[in-house]
């Protein structure tokens, strides 16, 4: 057992639990303050399940995806980010994005995991789910193949990432790929969850699949940064020269797609502003009850400060970089918040004149809703202080330190290992070979 | 996209002079072709899976092919309706529907300016869409459409409560029960009344005035079809740009032509000078 807990340590950069004890005690209590706050989501919305969640759930008949919603997208948008951004380097052999390989995936996959955490208190029978979704499935309903696709996802980036910790490079790329082909697939589609509804003209058409993606790849590239800039807060030896161009690619890359989003943004508000059916949901995000999420979180922290943030960090400045993203992160949950909550808004009535659908609808969320949302956001960030020191930041190399038997790669600069009798050349190629 | 406001109020009843004796064959095999829906000059619905028409043997030249039999169908004739939610209590009673939701409820529209009235009534329910856009978004089928009446049911222990098909419908006819553990809707009263032998809602059957008529579209002999087959008043549905092929058609149904029909008579052409 503790032959084989080395090798994992070894191979794995696996450091268990003992990392943990070794960790500071402020470090510890952060931990803890988000297991306790899990712990009191999950007993929130264990007991919303047993009274009744129509009891104490601020969604209604007419807005029936509220907050929860909201935030399983927030999750699983990221997590098809992560997966999107990082591939750039180990599936299409983008040099400078190798090194985030891992800790994006290992986020991907706890995003999504925190996604399904959330959603499990938004449906009503999740236990049906799992049965009827198998032996009953319709196949033309976007929901289903919702969770079908980011179920295979899932379980494609589960697969690449034990791969890539065994440093399997080229089954980790197939892996990868695949991964990626189904993360798309599956994002597009939740955007045409959304789209595909006849009636909600704020979300009908091809406008959010279409968004859903590089608003996700914009997501991924902000959450590897944060993560990326915390864990050096956290570990500063995880900074290293590969890692450091790492960081600034992705800077780059984020730039570039928050210029893209804002353009979305832009001809969004700009064409609903005349549409009959959307202007009272498009005024109510610029100048009624939606505003401050619309101005002050989705479009100042969401797009502009960050905008502004990293273009002056030029990459380097891992502080600013740190900041830039953290707040951005929450910009983003206001974006998700505004795309599925203004949907619901307008009944579908109003254009019939009647005087029960003239106002727009409102909803605010429940603490029971609140706290639902917590437990899965709360699973994610200890999931990703756990990870950084148990996994040891995600590192293999420290730098000099080269495990026995193992050695730099030229190529791409990881740690691998040769098998025995085995010439460094061998293995290079062994661990890089082109499926 | 703009969904065409019809403003009823505004539309002239052109008359049967203005309409050429070509359009109007045409429009009288159309009629039968296509729901008869015929406002201000535009079709608005369209029944669906139109499969070739069929000869009938009784009177009329051609006949309708619905796709479901019976076919069922309800004409709201709207300016009858007085808001006594009769209906609407009826349906409570009899479908257990609980007090915080309901399976069928009366709009108000206010007017200004109008001689006649300053308000009207609408009753809306689930309009068992053709098309029915909650089949297509439900993941697990907990919700179809039953293919031998056209009802669009659900059923209840396969419904995981995912409310995609809450938002789906555009026609708010949804909502969570949770004694049910399942969305819930109206289905005509199928389990209660119409699979128990009976031939009315329990809506229809309340309605002292007559606002809602029930019955099955395939038979010639029927209420609805009758007042859906008729040119002189107006029949329009709900929402038709979505196209969801509604079964719930909507009419002033006021006017003595539509008298008339009911009362067997084709047409009686009433010369205001001589009465
Ligand atoms: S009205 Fe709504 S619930 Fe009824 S069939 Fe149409 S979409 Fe479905
Ligand atoms: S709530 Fe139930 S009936 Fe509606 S789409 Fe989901 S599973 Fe189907």
């Amino acid at each position: 057992m503790t032959g084989s807990m080395v090798n994992i340590s070894k191979r794995w950069g696996y450091h268990g639990i003992d990392a943990l004890k070794k960790a500071s005690p402020g470090y510890l209590m952060l931990m803890g303050a988000f297991a306790l706050l899990a712990l009191a989501g999950v007993s929130v919305g264990l007991h919303g399940m047993v009274v009744g969640y129509h009891h104490v759930y601020g969604v209604s008949r007419e807005i029936s995806w509220g907050i929860l919603i909201s935030a399983y997208v927030f999750c699983v948008v990221t997590s098809t980010g992560l997966c999107i951004i990082s591939s750039i380097g180990h599936v299409f052999g983008g040099e400078a994005f190798m090194p985030i390989a891992k800790r994006a995936v290992f986020m991907s996959i706890i995003f999504m995991l925190g996604g399904f955490c959330i959603i499990f208190f938004d449906i009503e029978n999740p236990f049906r789910m799992a049965i009827y979704n198998v032996i009953s499935p319709n196949l033309s309903s976007n929901m289903w193949w919702m969770g079908t696709l980011y179920g295979a996802y899932l379980v494609f980036m589960i697969i690449e990432y034990y791969f890539l910790l065994e440093q399997n490079h080229s089954l980790s790329r197939l892996m990868g790929f695949f991964g990626l082909v189904v993360g798309i697939a599956a994002h597009s589609n939740l955007g045409a969850v959304f789209g595909m509804l006849h009636g909600r003209p704020f979300w009908y058409g091809p406008y959010l699949p279409i968004y859903f993606i590089f608003s996700a790849a914009m997501s991924g590239g902000c959450a590897i940064m944060f993560v990326s800039t915390l864990a050096w807060k956290i570990n500063p030896e995880i900074m290293n020269q590969r890692m450091e161009r790492a960081i600034k690619a992705v800077c780059q890359v984020t730039i570039f797609l928050i210029s893209t989003i804002m353009f979305f943004t832009i001809w969004k508000i700009v064409t609903g502003m005349v549409s009959h059916d959307k202007s009272l949901v498009i005024m109510s995000l610029v100048t009624g009850d939606y505003a401050i999420n619309f101005w002050c979180f989705e479009i100042f922290l969401g797009m502009v400060l960050p905008l502004f943030l990293l273009l002056r960090s030029r990459g380097n400045n891992f502080n600013m970089i740190m900041w830039a993203t953290g707040l951005m992160m929450v910009g983003i949950f206001f974006m998700r918040y505004d795309i599925v909550i203004p949907g619901q808004m307008i009944s579908v009535y109003h254009s019939l004149g009647v005087e029960e659908a003239l106002d727009i609808i409102k909803y605010t969320p429940s603490f029971h809703e609140i706290m639902a949302a917590l437990f899965g956001l709360s699973v994610i960030c200890f999931a990703y202080f756990a990870g950084e020191k148990m996994l040891n930041g995600h590192q293999l190399e420290k730098h000099e330190i080269v495990p026995e038997g193992g050695y730099i790669c030229p190529g791409c600069g990881a740690i691998h290992f040769m098998e025995e009798g085995e010439t460094v050349e061998d293995a290079m190629k062994r661990h890089h070979k082109i499926w | 996209m703009t969904f065409p406001k019809i403003d009823l109020n505004k539309l002239k009843n052109e008359g049967t002079e203005s309409v050429t004796i070509k359009e109007r064959r045409n429009f009288l095999k159309l009629g039968f072709a296509i729901t008869g829906v015929y406002a201000s000059g535009k079709i608005l619905s369209l029944s669906s899976t139109f499969s070739g028409v069929a000869y009938a043997s009784g009177g009329s030249d051609f006949v309708e092919k619905y796709p479901y039999n019976p076919h069922y169908s309800m004409v709201i004739r709207q300016s009858l309706c007085i808001d006594c939610e009769k209906c609407v209590e009826a349906c409570n009673k009899t479908n257990h529907v609980p007090e915080y939701g309901y399976r069928t409820r009366i709009l108000t529209r206010k007017y200004q300016g109008q001689l006649d009235k300053q308000v009207e009534f609408i009753p809306v329910l689930c309009n068992h869409c053709n098309d029915a856009p909650c089949v297509r978004a439900c993941p697990t089928k907990a919700t179809y459409k039953d293919p031998v009446t056209g009802i669009v049911r659900m059923e209840s222990k396969k419904c995981i409560g995912c409310k995609t098909c809450m938002l789906a419908c555009p026609y708010d006819a949804r909502y969570f029960n949770a004694g049910r553990h399942a969305i819930d809707k109206c289905d005509f009263c199928w389990e209660e009344r119409l699979s128990k032998g009976e031939t009315q809602t329990g809506c229809s059957s309340a309605c002292p005035t007559g606002a809602r008529t029930f019955g099955n579209l395939t038979d010639p002999e029927n209420i609805v079809f009758k007042l859906v087959h008729q040119l002189e008043e107006s029949v329009w549905v709900l929402r038709p740009e979505d196209g969801t092929k509604p079964n719930i058609f909507y009419m002033k149904g006021n006017m003595v032509s539509v008298d008339n029909i009911l009362k067997g008579q084709k047409f009686i052409y009433s010369d205001p000078a001589k009465s």
